[in-house]
């Protein structure tokens, strides 16, 4: 009799894998890669000019006392034109935007704002993606909201929707609060 | 008319050639127009390093190819962060710091190679306690057919 149950064991074992096997398959696939520098303070940076109607971008412009937004953008990502009015409703509601241009020359980043808008209080030029890769961010575009005292507080994969511009705003209110 | 039916396939031709083009030309918009970084693609000058540097790079997972080393992969940032592993090995940092300072930021998913931690010791101890439970077995067969052939013997 425990023989007979036995017998069913590597059945019962194929049946586990197949349903492990199947739901990998079959679940949406998640190529979103977290940073893990939430809660950390962000690297020691400083970076040129991207533009020359705004001023350069430095770790230490962040550690003012005000939460602000930075965004990881360049002007031959694709998303990042559909984010650019989001970012704009986000300024016009006082919000200060540090943008970070990865990879771009001055004239690219330039053509961009003129077609797209330029919601950025300041940008660095970041050619070698070295603030991107200190910060654990991992494509374009990105935003991070960094608190009054310079910590890494939320990560943003991906362009900015009509619905995460109220959300940014709560994650900049949270921020606030030591 | 038969002039009018070859302006018109001439007409429908390179329509299809301007369509294969335009497909081949759009993918190329999303690229930087920027120079790879310095170390990208330069190997350092020192070939001890330049070898320390290659193993690292080759165990560094790719973050926008995802299943590429970043020795194996053309996408610039992996060309950047070649760039970040080289010149920091020049500057004399240990391979294992690198590796540290990247898994601190991306975690260990950025890692080929893997640590022995709280979950991934089965990883590990899977096959041994495998082969040990396959020789236990094997053991104690071995012994058993053993006493009933000696005991089969008249």
């Amino acid at each position: 009799m425990r023989r007979n149950l036995l017998i069913w064991g590597p059945f019962a074992l194929f049946g586990l894998i197949f349903v492990l096997f199947m739901g990998g398959l079959f679940a949406p696939a998640d190529r979103d890669i977290d940073s893990h520098m939430i809660g950390q303070p962000l690297p020691q940076f400083q970076l040129q000019a991207a533009v020359a109607d705004r001023p350069a971008l430095a770790s230490s412009d962040f550690a003012t006392g005000k939460p602000r937004l930075l965004n990881i953008f360049a002007s031959w990502c694709t998303p990042c034109i559909a984010e650019a009015p989001y970012l704009q409703q986000l300024a016009d509601r006082g919000v200060d935007i540090y943008g970070v241009a990865i990879r771009d020359r001055p004239q690219d980043v330039a053509g961009f704002l003129a077609r797209n808008g330029n919601p950025y209080a300041r940008i660095g030029a970041d050619g070698l993606s070295e603030v991107q890769l200190g910060i654990g961010s991992s494509g374009v575009p990105e935003t991070f909201v960094i608190d009054g005292k310079g910590h890494i507080r939320y990560q943003h994969i991906g362009e900015i929707r009509a619905a995460d511009v109220p959300m940014l705003i709560t994650k900049l209110q949270e921020a606030q609060v030591p | 008319m038969r002039q009018g039916f070859w302006f018109q396939t001439g007409l429908v031709i390179a329509a299809m050639i301007a369509v294969l083009l335009g497909g081949i030309a759009l993918p190329a918009r999303a690229q930087d127009l920027m120079p790879p970084a310095p170390y990208a693609y330069k190997q350092l000058d020192d070939p001890a390093q330049e070898a320390k540097a290659h193993a690292l790079m080759q165990s560094l997972r790719c973050l926008k190819c995802q299943s590429q080393s970043i020795a194996d992969s053309d996408a610039p940032m992996a060309g950047d962060m070649r760039h970040q592993v080289r010149t920091r090995i020049a500057a004399g940092e240990d391979p294992e710091a690198i590796r540290a300072w990247l898994i601190q930021r991306y975690g260990d998913w950025v890692s080929y190679k893997p640590r022995l931690d709280t979950a991934t010791w089965p990883l590990f101890a899977g096959p041994l306690l495998l082969m040990l439970s396959v020789g236990a077995v094997l053991f104690r067969r071995l012994r058993a057919r053993g006493k009933t052939v000696t005991g089969a013997k008249p």
